[in-house]
């Protein structure tokens, strides 16, 4: 009788696990997709053509079907009439910093993962520098908002201000044009996030390259590679899915940053997309921020359409970092 | 409502102001250039959509307008790195020496009115107006009053729920100078956000809360909130456009302002895009849910760009320079 009642507290007591874990999940996904409902409805007005959904889904006129999406939200610049209104400048701006920003950030933040990880001693200094990089990214991103405002929009004042720059090159409406400050264009704007999303392209590239089996560091060091063999043709290629992964989410926090560019001082009104790298933007999260602050239903409701505009692109990066993972992976690590 | 006659006459102002002042929309397409205008969240729809129109005319011109706030558009104009600032409060002391050791000069433009607006909630049914010296006793840090009753014997004896605009906003300096005086302080046990949604959301979901925001806010939210009557001396006047545009609702009407930088002044898409500014401000401040100024301040405004005088020029909220 003892046996079969302890038997059964402890299946009972697994069920109550699972069933525990199971709703804390469906709690999770529920709050997410409640989250997720109230935006697509409210964002839906600006985002859809009623006319054409009804003409397309009750009436089967499938010619109607590219007009379901209002293209003019995604091609219109800001306005004050929430019909007119649109994301084009602020859509462009953020692919412009975030290119930007990639290309800074990735190889300089892969190459400091490459050489603590591969190459560095370990001993005190490298302690220290682990340490710091991990304090670093923790700190909130308006840090580096401020940060990014003494060093690049204004350059600590070394170079006259960004209107009267003492140093610049090329007309001012070239594309080559560039000058010192920064001020609030696009360079300053990507700099400023590349800080901010280099401690974790650093922090999840070493967790890539970790993860590699030192067994196949010391096979190829054993047959006399040298390190930089080692590392540029094994242990590199065995962990670029994973580094890869980590840099398409670095880039997707980095799209999704509005706090740092607020503190660059960027406008949220422009109705021109950038010639020059020195050029002004604006970016997503700012113009979303901007609407949602006004008093105006509809300004609400933009701002909704922008959001369910920027989850979209964010989904469509982390669906880019799954699909890289599952087709890179190496059947060596 | 307004008389006939002085929509008559602000009408003929406004056609005279434009035919004086506004370039034609062919020489607009030739300006190039970039205008960088930053500064007060306040002001800012009534300067989106001046930039709007100007933009739609002058195609090949770059013109940005931010959000930096009061405080921090005129941290950034003093430094030179703007061409014009938003501002809901006129230029400080502190503000207006900066400017100066930077060798920084300026040309003050009222372009708008809008009224501080004091609002309780809906289920309040105990404050039908209020006094300077009761809004005194609610916001001071020295004697503030932590029940209803402490204000008014006759009220409740519940907590007093405060919500205020953030302390960089010009909201928050022109309220706390008209309550407090200038060296007053507002408690500090209060819900601060710098979204006025928020404040609106924060006072519509509390029996005992207060706040206050732009007239904008509350005409937005009318149906969720209460709005208090203030007595300025003369009697409760309630905000609207009318007690706002003629300085009746004293002492929360006051005026917003743009500030042009006069070396940038000279440059022709600057010169014409204050033009532009002040020719349309009155019809654009009233479509984004502000008062417009009233006719003679449009004029003291008209003549103050025309001879481009410089400096602070003290503005009351009827218009008058304060000596």
């Amino acid at each position: 009788m003892r046996a079969i009642s302890i038997r059964t507290r402890r299946i009972l007591k697994n069920r109550a696990f699972l069933a525990l874990c199971l709703f804390s999940t469906s709690a999770t996904i529920l709050i997410l997709a409640l989250l997720i409902a109230s935006i697509m409805v409210q964002g839906s007005h600006f985002l859809f053509n009623s006319d054409a959904l009804s003409a397309v889904f009750a009436h089967g006129e499938l010619s109607q079907l590219t007009k379901i999406i209002r293209w003019e939200f995604l091609t219109n610049f800001a306005s004050r009439f929430p019909e007119k209104a649109g994301i084009y400048a602020a859509v462009i701006g953020s692919l412009w910093v975030c290119a930007i920003c990639a290309l800074l950030a990735l190889p300089l933040g892969i190459g400091t993962a490459i050489y603590l990880e591969e190459f560095a001693p370990k001993n005190r200094w490298t302690a220290l520098v682990d340490f710091n990089i991990r304090n670093l990214a923790g700190v909130p991103s308006i840090v580096y908002g401020i940060l990014g405002l003494t060093a690049f929009t204004r350059m600590f004042g070394l170079f006259g201000t960004d209107k009267n720059s003492a140093l610049s090159f090329g007309p001012d409406n070239a594309w080559w044009h560039i000058q010192l400050p920064f001020g609030q264009g696009l360079l300053a704007g990507g700099l400023t996030l590349m800080l901010v999303v280099l401690p974790i392209v650093i922090i999840s590239s070493r967790e890539a390259l970790r993860a590699v089996p030192s067994s196949l560091r010391q096979a190829s060091l054993a047959i006399g590679a040298t390190p930089w063999q080692t590392a540029s043709k094994i242990t590199l290629p065995a962990a670029i899915p994973s580094i890869l992964t980590g840099a398409i989410l670095a880039m997707s926090r980095a799209m999704g940053e509005a706090a740092p560019l607020l503190v660059l001082g960027i406008p949220v009104f422009i109705a021109n997309t950038p010639d020059n790298l020195n050029d002004n933007f604006t970016v997503l999260p700012f113009q979303i921020f901007n609407w949602a602050g006004r008093p105006q239903e509809s300004f609400h409701q933009l701002a909704a359409s922008a959001i369910v505009v920027l989850l979209i692109a964010l989904i469509c990066f982390n669906g880019v970092a799954v699909y890289l993972r599952q087709k890179l992976r190496n059947p060596l690590a | 409502m307004k008389s006939p006659t002085t929509i008559t006459l602000a009408f003929f102002i406004s056609l005279a102001l434009a035919a004086a002042m506004q370039t034609s929309d062919a020489d607009l397409s030739k300006l190039t250039g970039q205008i960088k205008v930053d500064g007060s969240s306040t002001v800012y729809p009534i300067t989106e959509a001046v930039a709007e129109d100007f933009q739609g005319k002058a195609t090949k011109t770059r013109t940005t307008v931010g959000v930096s706030g009061t405080g921090g558009g005129f941290k950034r104009f003093c430094a030179g790195e703007t061409d014009i600032t938003n501002a809901s409060r006129p230029i400080s002391t502190s503000e207006a020496q900066t400017a100066k050791t930077n060798k920084i000069d300026f040309i003050e433009l009222p372009i708008a009115y809008d009224g501080l607006t004091i609002v309780v909630n809906p289920a309040n049914t105990w404050v039908t107006q209020l006094n300077v010296a009761q809004l005194k006793k609610i916001f001071s840090a020295d004697s503030p009053a932590k029940k209803w009753s402490d204000v008014n014997p006759a009220w409740p004896s519940e907590t007093i729920k405060v919500f205020s605009p953030g302390t960089d906003s010009g909201t928050f300096d022109y309220f706390k100078e008209v309550t407090l005086g200038k060296d007053g302080n507002i408690r500090s046990d209060l819900s601060v956000s710098e979204d006025d949604n928020v404040l609106v959301t924060g006072v519509a979901g509390d029996k005992n809360a207060i706040g206050y925001f732009g007239f904008a806010y509350y005409a937005e939210n009318a149906s969720k909130l209460k709005l208090v009557p203030i007595d300025g001396g003369k009697g409760a006047i309630t905000p609207s456009n009318k007690t706002i545009q003629d300085g009746t609702y004293t002492p929360f009407s006051r005026p917003m302002f743009i500030y042009v930088n006069a070396k940038s002044a000279a440059r022709p898409e600057v010169a014409a895009f204050v033009d532009f500014y002040l020719a349309n401000t009155a019809a654009l401040s009233k479509e984004v849910g502000y008062t417009p100024l009233p006719a003679p301040m449009q004029e003291r405004a008209a003549a103050t760009w025309k001879s481009k005088k410089l400096g602070t020029q003290n503005w009351d909220s009827a218009g008058n320079k304060v000596p």
